[in-house]
């Protein structure tokens, strides 16, 4: 009786340490921790964590300047406008690897879906600190539907993919706890998953921007355009491959222990053609940029303040990029190429800043004045961008993301 | 039913309002009948099979609600009193703020309407003779079809049949995409409540109109520069005013068009965009500027899982004859060498 007590605890400590602790014991695992990163992201989070606690006794004014003018600030322009395409990582490769068959991307397929379906979680957590109310976010699933609402449906839509993107994922999850019946079952609904993550995916990323369809005077008109869902949905293609190649670039430097022989030695060449689609997506986003503002024939507003900061905008961070990647592509420089997709990352992030913020109640007075977020709203986006840098990070140190685990490697 | 003399058009609104609330009621009660229904099916059925472009044209526009009621501010009329304000205050049971309504010291900012205060009366230098101060007031304009109710992924926004715009608070989780859309910038957001914040905005009384009231602001307007009625009848009076007194107004009855048109509506001396008044704002709904997006989104449901199925299918169908080539070549080898 006692043995068997024994043996239990024994199996328990192992798969313990197994699983969590990368195989070290508590000791060697604290002291593995210690780095200076670390150090760094626990004062990040000491800073923001309490904040987003004194937010529920105090009020969201502690945390944001969003006022009756400016009710969005940083958490939805930077987490929910800026995060979502970022993370449409997940149905970019596996709508071309599942459907379109790009099989030499297999390596790529499982940390592009990770990406998405974190940055997704993590876009909801921003929005989650933004809310009043946020413990009635399931509102609108259950007590009562606002359909004619484009909120309504970016609601849905991300409630239902981050569902996806879990089972998408789910066969990771299984094979680091080594549930062979369950994955199988996972895996048979890849093919469905992937084709509702298409439908959910052009849908909700196109209504990001449908949503600013409502604020026609609000939005400087260079940015305001009918055109704004397809720009959302064909820039989040780029932001997507850009993404997975600094994603991919960043793991391959910081957690090389981790990564396979065959992810490392494929990378290069993965990333090359991932540039490439890059290259190839920016082009098309750059010429419906300039369809919209021919159709609403806003040329003359380029020769105003907001238009040299449009111009810098769709040349600097929109072609530039483009130029750059085209150049690595050729020069099959893997450097280049991620040069170029650092940049299109930022400039995607500013794209959605521009709108969201920088552009939206342009002509309030005291405008640029009104829309710099005091230190607090700051604070507290480090430190949700930290958590989820973590969590990032915990996942690749023990899921098999990077890497194949033996067990399964045939199973491709 | 008579109040003081000075405002004979609110009493007349007045009167007129109570029985129309009362036929509103009516009409809510009865509701749509069962043979009312079918006959509406039946004739939508048999225009759709006959083909009447006409009607056809016309269906999905929304004109209103019949009968439903309105405001009138003429900006030339107001004083700058804040008797408005002081009745709004005390008819919502809004805290009393720090400055008493009878100071003019307020006047010095520019103010809007927040989690306090429904309503402010803002004052503008007349463009037309600099000595001179132009009072606007400042509230919820109640819009024919609002951007906050389409807005709204909860439906806590709901355009009423007699007219005010309300909202519910125990239905909203505070996204505040409805002050996005407004194009007035009227939703206020209570920032400073920790756990039960809301969106603070006019109702134009409903509960009072509802009882067959009139509003507050209405009722104490000393210069009868606000008042009340219904919709149609305050539009017919303010362009009578306006033929009548040609060098008093400016031809522009703001919010006659405006997003749709409006419940509260405002004739003015000088142009609306000097008081402040947003101009650049589109003369539809702004219901209009996301339908099309709406109405493709059952297209993707349907197309995209048979446009990426058939890709999937095709990739499949090349494997197999990938395969099957393989196989067949390595049989004639086999044959060949043998």
């Amino acid at each position: 009786m006692a043995n068997g007590t024994m043996a239990k605890t024994e199996n328990f400590r192992s798969w313990f340490m197994d699983k969590l602790l990368m195989g070290m014991t508590w000791p060697e695992y604290m002291r593995a921790l210690i780095t200076p990163f670390n150090v760094v992201a626990a004062i990040i989070l000491a800073v923001g964590l309490p904040l987003i606690a004194l937010r529920f006794y105090v009020g969201l004014s502690l945390v944001t300047h969003s006022s009756n003018e400016y009710p969005w600030g940083l958490f939805l322009g930077w987490g929910l406008f800026g995060g979502v395409p970022l993370s449409a990582t997940g149905f970019v490769m596996a709508t071309a690897y599942y459907i379109f068959g790009f099989k030499k991307y297999h390596h790529l397929v499982r940390l592009a879906v990770l990406t998405g379906l974190l940055g997704y979680f993590f876009a909801v957590v921003y929005l989650m600190t933004d809310l009043g109310r946020p413990w009635r976010i399931y509102y609108p699933m259950g007590v009562a539907f606002g359909t004619a609402s484009v909120l309504f449906l970016v609601a849905w839509h991300v409630a239902t993919y981050l569902t996806v993107q879990l089972v998408e994922f789910s066969p990771a999850i299984l094979e680091w706890l080594k549930s062979r019946r369950i994955r199988k079952w996972a895996l048979r609904v890849t093919i469905g998953m992937t084709i509702a993550g298409i439908i959910l995916s052009t849908l909700h990323q196109s209504a990001l921007g449908a949503m600013f369809l409502l604020a026609p005077g609000k939005v400087h008109p260079l940015w305001y355009s009918s055109y704004i869902p397809v720009l959302f949905l064909s820039s989040s293609v780029y932001a997507a491959l850009s993404m997975l190649i600094v994603v991919s670039a960043l793991a391959a430097r910081f957690l090389r222990d981790k990564c396979g022989k065959s992810f490392l030695n494929n990378l290069p060449r993965l990333t090359l053609g991932l540039g490439k689609g890059a290259a190839i997506a920016i082009y098309v986003y750059f010429a419906i940029k300039v369809i919209a503002l021919a159709h609403d024939n806003n040329w003359h507003l380029l020769n105003t303040g907001y238009g040299y900061w449009y111009l810098v905008e769709i040349f600097l961070l929109v072609l530039a990029p483009a130029l750059i990647y085209s150049l690595g592509v050729r020069k099959a420089s893997v450097g280049t190429v991620r040069f170029a997709a650092f940049l299109s990352v930022f400039g995607v992030i500013m794209n959605r800043i521009n709108i969201s913020i920088i552009s939206f109640n342009w002509n309030l007075p005291n405008h640029l004045q009104n829309i710099i977020p005091p230190w607090k709203e700051v604070a507290v986006v480090m430190a949700i961008a930290t958590l989820h840098i973590l969590i990032f990070r915990w996942i690749l140190n023990r899921m098999p993301v990077l890497r194949e685990e033996p067990d399964y490697e045939e199973s491709h | 039913m008579a109040r003081t003399p000075k405002k004979p058009v609110a009493d007349e609104k007045n009167a007129a309002a109570k029985g129309d609330a009362d036929r509103l009621d009516a009409a809510a009660q009865k509701g749509i009948s069962r043979r009312c229904f079918l006959g509406t099916v039946t004739a939508v059925g048999a225009s759709a099979v006959i083909g009447n472009p006409s009607r056809l044209n016309a269906a999905g526009e929304f004109a209103g609600w019949p009968n439903r009621f309105g405001m009138l501010t003429d900006l030339t009329a107001c004083v700058g009193c804040r008797s408005c304000e002081k009745a709004c205050n005390e008819a919502n049971n809004l805290p009393r703020p720090s400055t008493p309504f009878d100071a003019a010291s307020v006047f010095n900012d520019k103010r809007r309407p927040d989690a306090k205060a429904y309503t402010v009366v803002n004052r503008y230098e007349d463009p037309k003779d600099k000595n001179k101060f132009i009072y606007r007031k400042l509230q919820c304009n109640h819009c024919n079809e609002p951007g906050c109710a389409t807005a709204c992924p909860i439906h806590a926004y709901n355009k009423t049949p007699e007219g005010p715009v309300t909202y519910n608070e125990d239905l909203c989780f505070g996204c505040r995409y409805c002050m996005t859309a407004c194009p007035f910038y009227v939703p206020a957001y209570d920032y400073e409540s920790a756990l039960e914040p809301k969106i603070v905005k006019c109702t134009m009384c409903y509960g009072r109109v509802k009882a067959g009231g009139i509003p507050a602001c209405a009722e104490a307007c000393p210069t009868g520069a606000v008042t009340f009625g219904k919709r149609e009848d305050l539009l017919k009076h303010a362009r009578e005013k306006l033929s009548k007194n040609p060098g008093r107004y400016i031809d522009h009855i703001y919010g006659e068009k405006e997003v749709g048109g409006t419940s509260w509506m405002y004739i003015s001396g000088v142009p609306f965009d000097s008081l402040g008044f947003p101009t650049n704002i589109p003369n539809r709904p702004l219901v209009e500027e996301t339908k099309g997006f709406l109405s493709a989104v059952p297209l993707v449901f349907t197309v995209w899982p048979a446009l990426f199925g058939m890709c999937y299918a095709a990739l499949r169908h090349r494997d197999e004859a990938d395969k099957e080539k393989a196989e067949t070549e390595k049989n004639e080898e086999v044959i060949n060498n043998g």
